[in-house]
């Protein structure tokens, strides 16, 4: 959100921006009045009435296993918040999930051999189906909700073409246990799931791909994509990079889900919603332009939390959906209010800034137009 | 300008959020439970009807008529249906209605059915078999039935119905060409079919099953009911009967609606280990049960009692791991009754208005021996498919292509 300021040569004549002015601990309750911030505070919040709920949860062992298990979603929610920044949306996640769920049920079978050219196939095929979305959305100019809700059809229609719907039996264990395994014996935690560590990695390369021109223009193009292209970026390359992100995200979870669960065609089902759920809970703007990569996998980890609360709490079954809709519901409303707080500067910060202004004497300063964290 | 645009990106995220909140049952379209008020037992109460408990617990130990060895053919005395009128020489044109392909049980049962089908056609019964598919769509499947009706120029009418209330103008509608009309799995609320084919019950899964989860643990116990979907009646009354036995025992239950989603299934058995010991797994179908018992082994805690299906995926799960278990029956071979009904009906002779097959749990005993006769089976079959005595016996199963 701070992203342009290295393309901006104006702004180093700027005050530094107030997030930036006070110590550590002002600049965290600053990000945290924003909806990309105030998500951490949510995951805090449930994980803690998790845990009052359920005091086993609080075991360090326990939790570890928690995120690995939360992984899939979490790396969903990335990939789709490289779409959603760029303004659009990808509606097929779910369907390359299961679609790449039955595929390495389907080919791998009981061949050891066979992991890895059929991890390469699943691979090569989800980023064809995100260049695929991609040209769709930018060339043929179809919105990409319908884009990508006829791929999710097309897509589901080979499943059941494939399957006729039921499971074909579990790959080989050596395939699963890249879902499944753990490394063992660590202190403290107990195990480390290996989804956790793939996890890791996918959040670190997501945030320094944010940080690199693709990042800041994705940004641009879904905060203004006129503007973008006035600038002179190419738009259907750019759009295309984050639709191949977000398939090849969902490919990578089907292959995590394959390990955790097992091939069935429903699994998947239901990943779209949860992961654009999950960015926007995170605080990322529909329609682009706006949010934190890690609110969005941080999004994933209150909707898991959540699911396990009301698992703790013993919610009846029937119940379920309309609760955990609710609750949705409520904290991104909740998170557009701390949004729009956390946007206008107090009233003792604005004074503190007028003072800073004329005691420096700075004139040459252009009004300033309230825009420098780049909001719309 | 700026604040329409948030307050519209908040509306959208609104539906977002509500449209996931929906999607992990989506495949639910009719019958939403109406148990608003939160009652722990109201929505099984709604489809607990005592006369058919006492009905089908009665019958899980009836005397079945008929052949043993071909179980498919067996059924419980009662009233019968005089076919007479059909009784005719030329091969007949059958016009299938099913629900749908989409879970393992159907799959096996329809891979089944075709083999059952060559045979008859070879005999000249029949002369072909037209299907349709509804693809678990109430209304595809009234149109389908519709089609055959007006332009299927059919002989023999056979349907699986998709649900219950919604079918039954539509089966009437058949009923009234005159020609015979076959109703099998789940039922439709009129007679006026020649015969309805179906496997004792729900109730009876429910009671075989509670009974063993009761037997082997103690009260106060807990058990976890893994369910797939509401509102299918086979369904909710394995759950109704089970449910009041449970409550009766004492063994505390809680139930789970979980798309037979295996991620959804491992998640909620972790979340409920979490939460404290469980020690009985009850399933109202057996496909994900692998994922549940998953669960308890990465969760390195011991195994619970449970039970399954008959599916292979289960049955080899259960001798790999050693646990406690029961393999309830919801007699696959049912597929083949149909088609060999058009035999008899025919040939002239009567048969059972309701025909009600025999549904037998496998035991631990039995295990082996089904485990040694489906050896090389899909994990997605049952082992109480019943086709080992038709062509293509034992690759077709094996290769499991759906036709």
């Amino acid at each position: 959100m701070t992203s342009l300021s290295t393309l901006d040569p104006e702004r180093s004549a700027r005050p530094p921006l107030r997030a930036h002015q006070s110590g550590l601990m002002g600049r965290a309750a600053a990000a945290a009045s924003t909806p990309g911030g105030a998500i951490f505070l949510l995951v805090g919040v449930l994980l803690v009435a998790t845990i009052v709920a359920n005091p086993n949860f609080g075991d360090p062992g326990v939790l570890i296993r928690f995120l690995g298990r939360t992984a899939p979603i979490a790396i969903a929610a990335i990939g789709q918040y490289f779409v959603i920044v760029a303004g659009e949306f990808d509606l097929s996640m779910a369907a390359v999930v299961s679609m790449q769920v039955v595929l390495a049920g389907n080919l791998i079978g009981d061949d050891p051999g066979r992991v890895i050219p059929v991890m390469c196939l699943m691979l090569v095929l989800g980023a064809l189906i995100g260049v695929l979305n991609g040209l769709g959305t930018t060339v043929l100019l179809v919105p990409s909700f319908i884009v990508t809700l006829g791929m999710m059809l097309a897509l589901n229609g080979i499943v059941d073409y494939v399957t006729g719907g039921a499971a074909a039996g579990n790959p080989v264990d050596e395939f699963r246990e890249i879902g499944r395994g753990t490394i063992e014996d660590v202190p403290v935690v107990d195990v480390i799931p290996y989804p956790l560590i793939i996890l890791t990695v996918i959040a670190v390369a997501a945030v320094w791909l944010m940080r690199r021109p693709f990042g800041r223009s994705l940004i641009a193009a879904g905060d203004n994509p006129a503007a973008a292209r006035v600038a002179g970026g190419s738009l259907v390359w750019l759009k295309m990079r984050a639709f191949v992100l977000s398939s090849l995200s969902a490919t990578v979870a089907g292959i995590l889900l394959v390990g955790y669960a097992g091939v069935h065609p429903s699994v998947g089902q239901g990943y779209e919603f949860a992961a654009i759920t999950a960015v926007v809970l995170g605080g990322v703007l529909l329609g682009g332009g706006r949010g934190w990569v890690l609110s969005a996998a941080a999004g994933a980890f209150a909707l898991e939390l959540l699911f396990t609360l009301l698992t703790a709490l013993g919610i009846e079954s029937t119940w379920r959906d309309t609760v955990q809709g609710v609750i949705i519901i409520v904290a991104v409303a909740l998170a557009g209010r701390a949004w729009q707080a956390g946007r206008r500067p107090s009233r003792s910060a604005r004074r503190a800034e007028a003072s800073t202004d004329s005691s420096t004497g700075s004139s040459i300063q252009p009004p300033s137009p309230g825009t420098t964290t780049g909001d719309s | 300008m700026r604040r329409s645009k948030f307050t519209a990106a908040l509306g959208v995220a609104a539906a977002v959020a509500v449209l996931g909140a929906c999607s992990t049952d989506d495949t639910v379209n009719d019958s939403d439970d109406p148990s608003g008020d939160g009652g722990e037992t109201t929505s099984s109460e709604e489809w607990f009807v005592q006369a058919d408990y006492d009905e089908q617990d009665a019958q899980r130990d009836a005397t079945f008529e008929g052949p043993a060895e071909e179980p498919w053919l067996q059924y419980i005395d009662g009233e019968m249906t005089d076919t007479s009128a059909f009784a005719t020489k030329d091969p007949q044109k059958v016009c299938f209605s099913n629900a749908s392909i989409s879970n393992p049980w159907r799959q096996t049962g329809w891979i089944t059915m075709n083999q059952q089908l060559e045979v008859l056609v070879e005999n000249n019964v029949i002369s072909e078999m037209e299907t349709r598919d509804a693809d678990d769509d109430d209304n595809t499947q009234i149109a389908d039935i519709d089609y055959f009706i007006a332009e299927g120029n059919c002989d023999v009418f056979i349907i699986s119905p998709n649900s219950t209330a919604a079918m039954t103008p539509a089966v009437e509608r058949a009923c009234e060409t005159g020609k015979p009309v076959i109703v099998f799995d789940r039922g439709v609320e009129t007679d006026c079919a020649t015969t309805f084919i179906h496997p004792i019950g729900g109730y009876a899964w429910g009671i075989d099953t509670a009974e063993y989860l009761i037997e082997n643990l103690e009260e106060g116990d807990k058990v976890v009911a893994l369910r797939i979907l509401p509102g299918v009646d086979v369904l909710e009354t394995r759950w109704a009967a089970a449910e009041k036995l449970f409550d009766e025992a004492g063994i505390e239950a809680v139930d789970y609606f979980t798309g037979a989603d295996p991620a959804e299934i491992k998640k909620i058995m972790t979340d409920e280990l979490t939460k404290g010991d469980v020690h009985g797994v009850w399933m109202d179908a057996g496909d994900g049960a692998v994922a549940a018992i998953e669960a308890f082994e990465d969760q390195g805690v011991d195994y619970p009692v449970m039970t399954g299906e008959d599916e292979m995926s289960f049955l080899r799960k259960w001798e790999e791991t050693g646990l406690n278990g029961l393999a309830p029956v919801y007699s696959n071979f049912q597929w083949r009754t149909p088609l060999l009904a058009i035999e008899k009906i025919v040939n002239g002779e009567e048969i059972p208005a309701e025909w009600v097959l025999p549904q037998i749990p496998i035991t631990e005993d039995e295990r082996s021996d089904y485990l040694e006769a489906n050896d090389g089976m899909p994990d997605g079959h049952y082992a109480k498919f019943g086709g080992e005595d038709l062509p293509g016996y034992p690759e077709v199963w094996q290769d499991r292509i759906i036709p």
